[in-house]
């Protein structure tokens, strides 16, 4: 058989408002710009996407689950999205129950609050963790048996342990210089660990998808049904399993309405299946499909992001790793002073975005079209980011 | 009543301000308005000037005050159309074209006036001044806040800013520099003989010592805080241009740290270079011992002042300094570089050389370890910035205003 294994990303950072030094000490608002329109109002961007991508596409997603008995997919959801769904769209809640009710919507585990915590302490990546799995639990009935880190960021390490965390798979990026001859489309096994399974993203048909499906300047522009699916077919020779890795918002929100993303991707799904060779596995389905084709080792951290595939836009420059560092070395304080909004608050802090914000990659690149921010520089969410850390230092001092 | 009517040629007028030469050009014409002098003060922008009633401010354009860009100190962009405006088609002008279109303005306005003197503002007015001085024959004094000396950190600068300060200087009846150093850039960069030019120092703006002000600590709630844990607080205020030295105060700050860190450092303004120090910052580990306030202005830079224990002025040019009076006022040490025009009027301040890190790492140091230190300088520096007021500067040009008078006003 030959199979895609689809699976959607699905998070919402909580941005901080312009938090100036006047308000360090004064308030601890950081979240909730009282401003609507502004870059950091966090309850308009939600809104926004909603309209855009996550309604219209749980509604596809929905209607090729009705039409199609052999179509599966898999979502990572964040629980800071669904904080915020809970808070501004909690239909879309109760359409993601429905939809994991069927059987063939598997939710994969991850972090809360979409962090980097496994890479600077550990307990608090595995609180994080647990948290995210109890959210899920308590809202969808299910307990995640496949694990993602955020940013698809992976190592051995990570491999290890989630294999003694009891992870069936955990997902990483099908990079070529880890991978070698090797191909992406059959399923792993970390270096180390005997039981669970690595699925490796395939990531030239994800990003001819999530990155290139509307660029005008790509010559393969448009893409059509029957292209790509000429592709995925050509592409099952080098395995059985295709693994299109991306963000939910790739739909209706990265690539809009009208550039037909949802028609290609409504049609893809059945035509697809036209094919009685062809079928969807959910990501717990893929580790299953075959005995592992090889061992694969990471011993360096390894990303979804960008050419380098590394952690260079959260933690390359010199702001970021200070902001990372300082937030980290307040934790122990945090979780002592079992104040729980100052834990959330700090929590929030930890999520990926935030730091992705004061990345000077792209900015001294002067492609500041490309760059997308919620902030006007990578400096003044530096600033901000530092002046909400001042004030959470000052709550614990009271 | 003096007979005495002078157009002032300025760029801009509190609160339209984006420094201290609006500051300085309020101040002077007040007090000269105090000794009776008839005023027309000429602004680029349109905008209203609520409190100033002792002369006439005429608006050359119906353009927006020029803050963010274009203002006083931007000498290296000024053919760029930076400044928003609905005048041009673009949307946009630059620094060049409004001092066409203002010189066109004071051309309109000297066929109907014929003021005795003619008194510009910096290079922003200085062709304005040429053109009255050329083709009017009105007596012209040129005042220099700023060479583009100062400007470019003592790099030279821009040529064509450079050229139109010469001639301007050279035109010049009379020249006033607010400094000992700015006098001498003036003679040795511009080849301008010493006895056309008087040094008139700053003084305090007015408006901080009337009006009516109380220091609000919940202002800087978390400043106020570590206050009270023991640390320094050390500021510095201003545009975040090279002229004002602040890498060299930076690299201090970090060494300092090193030292005691008990040290908060406050970096009020904004800038080209903003972006840059708050990685510098970063770079050099100290992000969270320095912090940045964005521009401010009136109540909040007051506060800044107040709950500071030391005040830095890094410039590595500063023909003379008006926040460092300011400060002062406000009962901060004062730390300044020896390239500082205010320096040569202060002395029971603490005095570097811009480069010298380690010694204003030192001085910061010092001063936080030692209360008898903070507590002589903080006092003595009280009876010196008093001294100098605007009535000396007003008087020093009526003098001057009624040396290049040609003719008597008929009443």
């Amino acid at each position: 058989m030959h199979s895609i294994c689809l699976y959607l990303h699905v998070h919402q950072p909580f941005r901080y408002r312009k938090y100036t030094v006047f308000d360090a000490g004064n308030n601890t608002n950081y979240w909730n710009d009282p401003n609507y329109d502004s870059k950091q109002n966090n309850e308009r961007i939600f809104k926004k996407v909603a309209k855009k991508s996550y309604y219209p596409t749980f509604e596809l997603i929905e209607k090729n689950l009705k039409a199609h008995p052999g179509f599966k997919i898999s979502l990572s959801i964040t629980g800071t999205w669904l904080e915020q769904a809970e808070l501004w769209a909690p239909d879309l809640i109760e359409k993601i129950k429905e939809l994991v009710k069927t059987g063939r919507v598997e939710i994969i585990g991850e972090t809360y609050y979409h962090s980097l915590a496994f890479f600077y302490d550990k307990e608090e990546f595995e609180a994080q963790v647990k948290l995210h799995a109890e959210k899920i639990k308590s809202l969808f009935g299910v307990t995640p048996k496949v694990f993602r880190n955020t940013e698809l960021a992976y190592n051995d390490d990570l491999a290890k342990w989630a294999d003694e965390a009891g992870y069936k798979g955990i997902l990483a990026e099908g990079w070529d210089k880890v991978l070698g001859w090797r191909s992406s489309n059959h399923v792993y096994r970390p270096y180390n660990c005997e039981k669970i399974r690595l699925l490796l993203k395939n990531y030239r048909l994800s990003d001819d998808i999530a990155f290139r499906f509307s660029d005008k300047n790509w010559p393969e522009w448009p893409l059509t049904v029957e292209k790509y699916k000429s592709w995925l077919e050509t592409d099952i020779f080098r395995g059985d399993l295709i693994n299109l890795f991306m963000d939910f918002e790739t739909f209706g929100e990265h690539q809009w309405a009208d550039t037909g993303i949802f028609s290609f991707m409504d049609r893809l799904i059945s035509s697809w299946l036209e094919n009685k060779e062809n079928q969807f596995v959910t990501v717990s389905e893929a580790c299953d499909l075959e005995d592992p084709a090889d061992e694969i080792s990471m011993p360096k951290t390894v990303t979804w992001a960008d050419t380098e595939r590394d952690l260079s836009a959260w933690t390359g420059n010199q702001m970021q790793k200070e902001a990372l560092t300082l937030l980290y070395e307040l934790k122990e304080k945090v979780l002592e002073s079992d104040n729980k909004s100052l834990i959330e608050d700090f929590r929030r802090l930890t999520t990926s975005d935030q730091a992705y914000y004061m990345c000077t990659k792209y900015w001294n690149d002067g492609d500041v079209h490309a760059y997308f921010s919620a902030y006007d520089t990578p400096y003044d969410a530096f600033m901000y980011y530092m002046n909400v850390l001042r004030d959470i230092e000052v709550r614990l001092t009271n | 009543m003096v007979d005495m009517k002078i157009l002032m040629l300025g760029w801009e007028l509190p609160p339209h301000n984006s420094g201290g030469l609006g500051v300085a050009c309020l101040n002077l014409s007040r007090a000269l308005a105090k000794q009776g002098a008839d005023i027309d003060f000429i602004v680029p922008y349109t905008a209203k000037h609520e409190k100033i009633d002792f002369m006439n401010v005429l608006s050359a354009m119906p353009i927006d005050p020029l803050l963010r860009f274009g203002g006083a100190y931007d000498s290296e962009h000024v053919s760029e159309r930076l400044i928003p405006t609905t005048l041009t088609k673009s949307n946009a002008i630059s620094i060049r074209e409004i001092q066409e279109k203002y010189c066109d303005f004071v051309e309109k306005y000297l066929m109907e006036f014929k003021p005795d003197v003619v008194h510009a503002h910096d290079w922003l007015t200085f062709e304005a001044g040429i053109l009255a001085k050329k083709n009017f024959g009105i007596p012209l004094i040129a005042h220099v806040h700023a060479t583009e000396y100062d400007r470019s950190g003592m790099n030279g600068g821009n040529s064509l800013v450079h050229d139109i300060e010469k001639e301007a200087l050279m035109l010049a009846d009379k020249i006033f520099a607010v400094s000992e150093i700015t006098k001498r850039i003036i003679h040795e960069k511009y080849g301008i003989p010493l006895d056309k030019i008087e040094v008139a120092y700053n003084s305090l703006d007015e408006d901080f010592i009337r009006s009516a002000y109380k220091f609000d600590e919940s202002e800087y709630s978390y400043v106020e805080k570590l206050k009270n844990l023991g640390y320094t607080v050390i500021s510095t205020v201003g545009r975040f241009t090279i002229q004002k030295g602040l890498w060299h105060f930076m690299r201090a700050a970090k060494k300092a740290l090193e030292k005691n860190p008990k040290l908060i450092f406050i970096f009020a303004g904004d800038g080209e270079e903003r972006n840059e120090l708050i990685e510098q910052a970063a770079n050099l580990g100290i992000s969270k011992n320095v912090l940045f306030t964005g521009f401010i202005r009136g109540k909040q830079l007051r506060d800044i002042y107040s709950i500071s224990d030391i005040f830095v002025m890094s410039s590595v040019s500063e023909p003379f300094g008006l926040t460092a009076l300011e400060a002062a006022h406000h009962g901060d040490v004062l730390i300044i570089t020896k390239q500082s025009g205010v320096s040569e009027v202060l002395h029971s301040a603490l005095r570097y050389d811009y480069w010298d890190e380690e010694r204003l790492a030192d001085q910061i140091v010092s001063v936080a370890k030692s209360v008898a230190l903070k507590e002589t300088l903080k006092n003595e520096i009280k009876s010196e910035y008093l001294k100098i007021s605007w009535d000396d500067v007003a008087k020093k040009c009526m003098k001057a205003y009624n040396g290049v008078k040609k003719h008597k006003r008929k009443s």
